[in-house]
């Protein structure tokens, strides 16, 4: 199984070095790597369907508890079969569709990409693991939004889905994470068995808002479903794949995933009953001021994404069945319909609803394949779609009390839907064929073929509904915790209050079709809400928080040297200081100081004057000349103290420390009174309470016992063991001769600098 | 006498310094010296690593002076790794200066001040003495003070004020806190400090000690509200010099800050706070820094100070686990901000701007380029399975054990900045159609470049890249790696005794 998933990857990699074979004839060749992959999967259907689960463990970080572990149960298999299977016609599709593509190697580059991540998030067992790949498909889906890099509007498309999606994801990291920590594994299948510990403990609140989070921003839930209609600018083939088909259902499938091991709480169905239901209501009535195709086609995939999550929340059996068989029945239609737009795109180059008519003149079987996808999606008999949206209206109705509402809600949707699929599958194609498109012909079989067969399909099982019955509805239902009696899902139920229902939604549907046209005028109409609409909202908070990060660090980082100095110093003293104060005793020993003599009272004198003169003067030389003078007066304190050594070595640092100052200051444009009187008081008094705070600080220190066995030693051994008779000597050169020795290194470096500063002075011209 | 590879990274890189000192007048018998040397600092930190992960800690004396009393010399499994990362890091970096410094560069000594930074980073990790590890981070500032310099440009030089006094601020407040220590300790071998600063009863006094050298050392690893010096000089320099401070520079005042915190200052829950506090708010603001920037290498630079967030996020935590995570974050970080800022030399050498409103249409003319350059972007980012993410599952699971959901916060908030900055990145700079740029008079563009010149620019950046993908992919490795590092640093007792010998033996 490992092979299987890698198999995609592999594939990508392929195509890094032998892309330029692919690009012409032999592009078709690629299409078998999904279909192998699909018969790969299909053989599981038996095992799969009489209960069974295969999953396989390997290895990867176990020290972080992450394995690639996989498991194929009944949602997986109904997941990888669409997967592969609609891989493999849109891969077949993508051959002629972008026939010539300079860059059509790097695409088929990332939709193997794409199928292998996907292919691993239906497949891990291991939530970590499901994590990894879950953010591979955002990014191969950031690539192929992007495919069409030249223009601005695909690259902000780009960046705007994978930063929804992304930061989804990394909520979905936080969820997987905290739920690891609560039941002790990341394996999915063994979190079940810690259903209740999950639901008593104090964090299911976060967990289900984080796994919320990631799912309805990848399923395009309202108020995140905006990323989806602008991620219409990939190529055709990849909204018909990922924005469509597969990708976006991922967080449909975590919910499902996640159904028996978080679900049957209020929060959990309260929560994906509403939001499924705005979003399907919201976005079906979106598809009504949309004239774009693919825009149309958008927002009824959000909506069909909003019946699977409204679904996924009722909770019940019924309603998983409704879910698992919409899965199937909306991949089937809606990649049809994309794929039909595709075709039309591609053949008269517009996708404006108002100026298509006529087509089936030119492109009868892609008629064919959009009429019966249209069926499926209106849920006319007897196509797979009509089964589908009767078991829907089943699972609303009979809902406890708020049945009759949500029934009504979905009848809504399902009208507008009506109108969406046929505005998009029958309306290009009927009435009379403007002169400007009678040039269009029919594209090469392998676009045409893959809609039809996916058309057909959709008919075949509505007729058939056993195909699915058993190999793959009865396992997902159970994967999801429903395990009781046999399903059975029917064509005919009789007459029943469904069926009035049903023949309720087609009329209207129908009656809206014929009556409402959809124009530009509309959209324009509807544009006027943008600025309250979801998308723009976002769009200002981020802009807004650009601005306010700008002015955030911009307000930080002013470019002051004296402020940042400043804020270092207030930030120590405010530290070191409220320490000090919890915890100092306040006692100082003066007896134990020894008595002042002149010379140290006159360097201090002089020490002071320096450091007013530094502060006070306008010339920066002069200040740094003065601060030289302490430097010195503290070398002077060193020879008082015995130790010439020391005083030798402050005195050379010292006086290099001035001229690499002189020589980086003498670049510098000449002294200014940069800050005013407040300013400088300001300064004057952080300083003095820094300087007192480091005063008190050693006068505490002093203050402590104090019996180093490290100087008795070197006083012992300075003599027998060293052979030195002045100890200090001593330290620098043996004890601790290597301080010594890289302190040369330092001036040697210090010097280099100095020689290039002086030397060196790169310009414009001298660059070579 | 195996306690002797100790010290072998020092020798290697003091001996190349010195070689190239002597080699001053021949820039080509000095880069044949820097390139050859720096295989050999690689081979012996191999050695070394291996050593050390074979036998465990390696501790020598230098003079033969005995703990406490001279300068011990440790290579316990963090420092070794840390060798290690510098001289993966070095060579990359030596062979990407040799392909990028100007000449009139390398004629003013760059190669041998080169490798005295090395030699700083590598003694500032095996030393055991906090003393000597000032002198090392003396060597390290100012070696960087002058590769910042080095050339003399104006920018250049205002940076390098910047850089220079603020550093030696750090310093400053670094050098107090030692002699602080020493007053109150009588002693600065760090494990012996270990065990004395456990004794001292004014426990006020031990706190304020620890606070000076958090804000040293954080000045150093460009944490909030220290990190002013970085945003104003990392963009200064040539890439190369980049390269080697964003990997390098802000992780030895990292390296200080963990090494301190759990050898000397143990179990402070003050500081635990306050070092907590400090990481969220540095992941939080280097994010929003990152944000707002236009120059591809200011985004880089705000981006290292962002995820030092990370590390010392681990370090505050404080627990085996977290330590591992700040581990594993700082052996990746090294290796691809080294690279990123390679890459932003790349892109300069490609289009003469790093302005990414100018900058655009590099995916188009060099695809293969662009695949290479993804990886050490998306590894930053730490898009799964590449190098950043791991160590975050640690980070994430050790701040929920505390129900710190603001940490939890944070850390999500500066991945994502990150991957909407690289994001924005590529859609600029890769994706955007280039604009028509005025061609710069003696500007050595990539095109025009030698073959060998090109492998010198691209070899690097590759090596780099595969060490993160390696990261990444062979997570378990390194993960282990991390742990050992943990468990070592949480149990000090293991680093006193290969000091200081069987501490009930002492008096």
């Amino acid at each position: 199984m490992l092979t299987a998933i890698l198999t995609g990857f592999i594939f990508s990699l392929l195509l890094v070095v032998a892309g330029k074979y692919i690009k012409g004839k032999a592009a078709i060749l690629s299409a078998l790597v999904p279909l192998g992959l699909f018969i790969y999967f299909l053989q599981f259907t038996r095992q799969i369907s009489s209960g069974e689960i295969i999953t396989k463990t390997y290895e990867w970080v176990p020290s972080l508890g992450v394995n690639l572990g996989f498991t194929l149960d009944g949602i997986s298999l109904i997941f990888t079969l669409m997967i592969t299977g609609i891989g493999f016609l849109v891969f077949a599709y993508t051959a002629t569709y972008l026939k010539g593509h300079e860059y059509l190697d790097r695409f088929y580059g990332y939709l193997g990409i794409f199928m292998a991540a996907m292919l691993g998030v239906v497949l891990s067992d291991n939530i970590i693991s499901l994590f990894i790949f879950w953010e591979l498909t955002s990014i191969s889906s950031f690539f192929l939004i992007g495919f069409n890099n030249k223009e601005k509007a695909s690259r902000k498309s780009a960046v705007l889905a994978l930063s929804i999606t992304g930061i989804g994801g990394l909520l979905l990291l936080a969820g997987a994470l905290i739920l690891g920590n609560i039941t002790g594994t990341y394996s999915i299948s063994e979190m079940l068995l810690s259903k209740d510990l999950i639901a008593e403990s104090s964090h299911y609140i976060i967990i289900v808002i984080l796994i919320f989070g990631a799912a309805f921003t990848k399923s395009a839930q309202f108020p995140f479903h905006f990323w989806l209609p602008g991620a219409m600018k990939a190529p055709t083939p990849v909204s018909t794949y990922l924005h469509s088909a597969t990708m976006v259902k991922a967080g449909v499938y975590l919910l499902m995933r996640f159904t028996p091991s978080l679900g049957n709480t209020e929060l959990w169905n309260t929560t994906l009953i509403t939001v499924g239901a705005i979003t399907m209501v919201y976005a079906a009535i979106h598809t009504l001021f949309r004239t774009d195709l693919k825009g149309i086609l958008a927002y009824s995939t959000i909506a069909a994404l909003g019946i699977l999550v409204f679904l996924i929340g009722l909770g019940t059996r019924e309603a998983f069945v409704a879910a698992c068989v919409f899965i199937l029945v909306h991949a089937l239609y809606k990649a049809t319909l994309f794929l039909v737009t595709g075709i039309i795109d591609h053949e008269t180059g517009t996708r404006d609803v108002t100026r298509l008519s006529g087509l089936r003149k030119v492109l009868l079987p892609v008629a064919i394949a959009g009429f019966l996808a249209a069926i499926s999606n209106a849920g006319i008999p007897p196509s797979f779609g009509f089964i589908g949206k009767d078991l829907i209206y089943e699972a609303t109705l009979h809902f406890g009390n708020t049945g009759v509402l949500l029934t009504a809600l979905a009848i809504i949707t399902n009208i507008l839907l009506l109108y969406a699929g046929f505005l998009a599958g029958i309306k290009p194609f009927t009435g009379k064929l403007p002169q400007s498109f009678e040039k269009a012909h029919m594209p090469g079989f392998l676009m045409w073929i893959p809609p039809l067969i996916l058309a057909i399909l959709g008919i075949t099982i509505g007729v058939f509904p056993s195909i699915v019955q058993d190999s793959l509805i009865q396992p997902a239902v159970t994967a999801m915790g429903q395990n009781g009696s046999e399903i059975q899902i029917k064509l005919w139920h009789g007459f029943n209050l469904i069926l009035g229902l049903s023949a309720i939604t087609i009329g209207v549907g129908l009656l809206i079709y014929f009556l409402f046209k959809p124009s530009l005028k509309l959209e324009k109409g509807i544009a006027k809400f943008d600025k309250i609409a979801p998308k723009s909202i976002v769009e200002s908070i981020g802009y807004g928080f650009g601005q306010g990060s700008k002015k955030v660090t911009g307000l930080i980082q002013n470019g002051y040297l004296r402020y940042y100095v400043s804020v270092i110093i207030l930030f120590l003293v405010l530290l070191t200081g409220y320490t000090l104060l919890q915890n100092t005793k306040y006692v100082i020993d003066y007896d134990s100081f020894s008595e002042l003599t002149v010379y140290e009272v006159l360097t201090l004198l002089v020490m002071a004057v320096g450091i007013l003169y530094t502060v006070f003067t306008r010339s920066r030389l002069a200040a740094v000349a003065a601060m030289g003078v302490v430097g010195l007066a503290i070398s002077l304190i060193f020879v008082y103290y015995s130790a010439p050594d020391l005083a030798m070595t402050q005195f050379s640092i010292d006086t290099l420390t001035v001229i690499l100052f002189v020589l980086v200051l003498y670049r510098l444009p000449k002294y200014l009174k940069l800050s005013d009187r407040k300013a400088r008081i300001k300064d004057g008094i952080l300083s003095v309470v820094f300087g007192s705070l480091i005063t008190v600080l050693a006068l505490e220190v002093l203050g402590e016992p104090q019996g180093s066995q490290i100087t008795d030693f070197y006083a012992e051994n300075a003599y027998v063991l060293a052979k030195g008779k002045n100890v200090v000597n001593v330290i620098l050169v043996d004890f601790r001769g290597i301080d010594t020795f890289m302190e040369i290194a330092v001036l040697t470096i210090a010097a280099i600098g100095v020689f290039s500063l002086l030397k060196l002075r790169l310009t414009k011209k001298n660059r070579k | 006498m195996i306690q002797h590879i100790v010290l072998y990274p020092i020798i290697v890189h003091l001996l190349l310094a010195i070689l190239l000192l002597f080699s001053w007048n021949s820039i080509k018998i000095q880069k044949i010296i820097s390139a050859a040397g720096s295989v050999l600092s690689l081979l012996v930190a191999i050695w070394l690593f291996s050593t050390v992960w074979n036998e465990g800690t390696l501790t020598i004396q230098a003079g033969n002076w005995e703990a406490p009393f001279g300068i011990t010399f440790v290579a316990d499994a963090f420092a070794a790794t840390m060798v290690l990362l510098t001289a993966i890091s070095g060579i990359a970096v030596s062979y990407f200066s040799i392909g990028t410094i100007l000449k009139a560069r390398l004629k003013f000594g760059y190669l041998p001040i080169l490798h005295f930074l090395l030699l700083g980073l590598n003694g500032a990790f095996l030393t055991g003495d906090i003393f000597n590890l000032y002198v090392w981070f003396e060597i390290i500032i100012i070696s960087s003070f002058v590769l910042i310099t080095l050339g003399g440009e104006k920018k250049q030089l205002e940076g390098a004020v910047k850089y220079f006094t603020l550093n030696i601020f750090a310093s400053v407040i670094f050098l107090t806190a030692v002699a602080v220590l020493y007053g109150l300790t009588g002693s600065l071998n760090m494990a012996d400090l270990s065990l004395k600063v456990a004794a001292i009863e004014n426990r006020g006094l031990v706190e304020v000690t620890a606070i000076l050298f958090l804000i040293g050392f954080g000045i150093k690893a460009a944490i909030f509200p220290l990190y002013f010096w970085l945003p104003a000089s990392y963009h200064t320099p040539p890439p190369a010099v980049s390269a080697v401070f964003g990997g390098l520079l802000t992780k030895v005042g990292v390296y200080a800050l963990i090494r301190v915190f759990t050898l000397i200052f143990v179990g402070d829950a003050f500081l635990e706070t306050i070092i907590l506090t400090l990481a969220g708010l540095t992941l939080f603001v280097g994010a929003i820094g990152a944000l707002v920037q236009n120059n591809i290498s200011k985004i880089f630079s705000y981006l290292i100070i962002s995820h030092i967030g990370f590390m010392i996020l681990g370090l505050g935590l404080y627990t085996e686990a977290a330590i591992a995570g700040a581990i594993f974050y700082i052996i990746h970080d090294i290796v691809v901000k080294t690279n990123l800022f390679m890459v932003s030399g790349l892109i300069y050498r490609l289009k003469g701007t790093m302005s990414m409103k100018n900058l655009g249409g590099i995916y188009a003319k060099h695809p293969l380029l662009s695949l290479l350059m993804l990886v050490p972007l998306f590894s930053v980012v730490g898009i799964p399975p590449l190098s950043g993410f791991w160590p975050k599952l640690s980070l994430i699971t050790e701040s929920f054990k505390i129900e710190n959901y603001w940490l939890i916060g944070a850390i999500i908030f500066a991945t994502f900045i990150t991957l909407f900055v690289i994001a924005r990145i590529w859609a600029e700079v890769f994706w955007k159609e280039g604009k028509k740029l005025p061609t710069i008079q003696n500007f050595r563009y990539f095109h025009l470049l030698k073959l060998e010149k090109k492998i010198q620019i691209l070899g690097p950046i590759a090596f780099l890249a595969f060490i993160s993908l390696y990261i990444g992919f062979g997570a378990e490795n390194i993960q282990q790696l991390a742990e050992r590092v943990g468990t070592e640093l949480m149990n000090n007792q293991l680093y006193i005794e290969s000091v200081l010998g069987n501490i009930k033996e002492q008096p």
